[in-house]
């Protein structure tokens, strides 16, 4: 059991924003496979496609995806943490976005009623253009929106943050001031890959992110940068898909771990992961994981 | 992986809707029943399953699908695959079944063609809107007995394939394999849950692919969450007993829309 901002989770791993998060069957089967939480797919207040396809290509060193914010609106969302929540005894949080804070809180309002245990902000998504990153790049909409949601909704409030600004600190900061009970980093990294035989950009949005082991070593500074910076708890995603991984963003500052593309070859990821931790902290004699959390911090 | 540079070798108008090209890359380790996505530059990505180890069989229901459909002998497409799992490989001297509808034959084909090879004993039912819209029947033929149904009754007995299939003893079959559109699909289901089979038929499913490697979800099925593009296309009947199949499916943005 792992306490992150009031929230008990099952171990330290927990289901990434937009990956198997769109219905709640696809949470409860990420739960069976040993998810400690679940972090739904982003929502927002209106229905919306997303980009064309391709929208996601494997890459020699990780992904590119961009998925453009796919959902159906908080309003036929609802129904689907209602069906996790009865199923599941693990926190479901409900990751939300907006174009302004007003809409923000018109989408935790919507999805309140289904009880998640929390919310995400997505401030923080590279390709969808007047939501994400656009709004995350900026401190001072960030710590407003931060705080309007905080003040209007009862339960932790988690703001997910883009690496792809100059420094992630003042928009950690910026998230901290506004009253965020946690901050998650990070989102993917802005990339593009095109195709020799045309020169066509491959996704539909001819741009997207970067996910999975490419963008590892970019977590861990952020989370390390974060954990000095911060008072707030971090978690840490990007890249993790053994438990060595998690262990590693877990020492730079990460109190939990969310995993995302890793699940494309199996859901167990998780219980592999978090029994990979659990046999750790055993064979190095620490009573939990709160005693590796910004280890590498004091190892100078 | 990056979508492989295909180029298209010929083409055959197989109905006035449905074109098959051929491609100069094979895909030589395919399973019949597994897709590719094939990319129309510019234009959008389809899932796609392969009818034969280098063609596929498109017929024209959308943006994506009509822009493919109008391309030419030396037109080139990007094409990633072969993803997902196909059907279960027959084995010498076991019996099969085929219920194909409409376009829902070109995942069967190579299967029917497998089965010809190693002998296996092979009943086909073929349903279609019409005598035009009939594909790849010689390819059924040359593995067994064929039963065509059409809507109209312009070729073979006039109505569905289930009409063909409570003529039958489907126990007999070892392995029945099911393709074509959703609520016809369910309609076999149906008749072979009744008869208590339905645990050795497989069902190709069409949903709605966003990554289409089994990363996002928009293809996951109730209640079991499993993904159509990655633990299927192909599943068994099993599989699917109260689920969402043969009722409701989701739109891009992962609305329900009923089948
Ligand atoms: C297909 C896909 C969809 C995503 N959708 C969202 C989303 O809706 N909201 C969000 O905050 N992050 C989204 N992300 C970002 C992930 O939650 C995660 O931050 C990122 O992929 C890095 O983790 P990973 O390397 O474990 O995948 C998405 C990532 C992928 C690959």
């Amino acid at each position: 059991m792992v306490n992150v901002t009031g929230l008990d989770l099952k171990n330290p791993t927990i289901l990434a924003a937009g990956i198997m998060g769109t219905t709640g069957a696809a949470m409860i089967r990420m739960v069976k496979a040993g998810a400690g939480a679940v972090v739904t797919k982003s929502i927002g207040p209106e229905p919306k496609i997303g980009h064309s396809n391709p929208s996601m290509i494997q890459l020699d060193c990780g992904y590119i995806n961009a998925m453009g914010l796919p959902n159906p609106s908080y309003a036929d969302f609802v129904d689907e943490i209602r069906i996790v929540k009865e199923a599941v005894d693990v926190p479901v949080i409900a990751s939300i976005f907006g174009g302004d804070a007003t809409e923000f809180v018109q989408v935790a309002e919507g999805l309140g009623s289904a009880d998640p245990d929390a919310f995400e902000l997505n401030v923080s998504c590279p390709h969808a253009d007047g939501y994400g990153a656009t709004i995350g790049s900026d401190p001072a909409l960030v710590e407003d929106i931060t705080r309007t949601v905080r003040d209007a909704v009862d339960v932790p409030v988690w703001v997910k943050l883009t690496p792809n600004v100059t420094d992630i600190v003042d928009i950690g900061k910026a998230a901290q001031r506004g009253g965020a009970d946690a901050v998650v980093a990070i989102n993917t990294v802005r990339a593009m890959a095109i195709d020799v035989a045309s020169g066509y950009p491959i996704l539909g949005n001819r741009f997207g992110g970067l996910s999975g082991a490419a963008i590892r070593p970019i977590a861990v500074k952020c989370i390390y940068d974060l954990y000095q910076a911060l008072d707030i708890p971090i978690i840490g995603v990007g890249g993790v898909s053994t438990w060595q991984d998690s262990v590693e963003l877990i020492m730079a500052g990460a109190s939990a771990v969310q995993i995302g593309s890793a699940v494309v070859d199996s859901p167990y990821v998780f219980r592999h992961v978090s029994n990979g931790i659990e046999r750790y902290l055993d064979e190095k004699d620490h009573a939990g994981i709160e005693d590796i959390i910004g280890i590498a911090h004091e190892m100078i | 992986m990056r979508p492989i540079d295909t180029r298209i070798i010929r083409t055959i108008q197989e109905t006035p809707s449905t074109r098959t090209f051929f491609f100069d890359v094979s895909f030589d380790d395919a399973q019949p029943g597994q897709f590719v996505m094939v990319w129309a530059r510019g234009v959008d990505e389809v899932p796609m399953t392969l009818s034969y180890i280098n063609a596929i069989t498109v017929q024209k229901v959308g943006d994506c699908t009509s822009h493919i459909v109008a391309l030419s002998e030396g037109d080139s497409l990007g094409i990633r695959g072969p993803l997902g799992n196909g059907f279960t490989m027959p084995e010498k001297d076991e019996r099969i079944l085929f219920v194909a509808g409409g376009v829902g034959s070109a995942p069967l084909a190579p299967l029917a063609d497998r089965a010809t090879s190693i002998g296996a004993s092979v009943v086909s039912v073929l349903g279609a809107r019409n005598s035009d819209e009939l594909i790849f029947e010689e390819r059924f033929s040359q593995a067994g007995e064929v039963y065509v149904t059409t809507d109209d009754g312009s070729s073979g007995r006039c109505g569905f394939v289930t009409d063909q299939l409570l003529d039958m003893d489907v126990a007999m079959f070892d392995h029945i394999y099911v393709c074509g559109p959703e609520i016809m699909m369910y309609k076999v289901f149906e008749n072979l849950r009744d008869k208590q089979v339905h645990g050795r038929a497989e069902f190709s499913l069409h949903r709605y692919f966003k990554c289409g490697i089994g990363v996002c979800g928009a293809c996951c099925m109730d209640p079991t969450g499993l993904r159509v593009c990655k633990d299927g296309p192909v599943f068994n009947g099993l599989q699917l007993e109260s689920s969402e199949f043969g009722k409701y499916k989701r739109s891009a943005c992962g609305q329900k829309i009923s089948i």
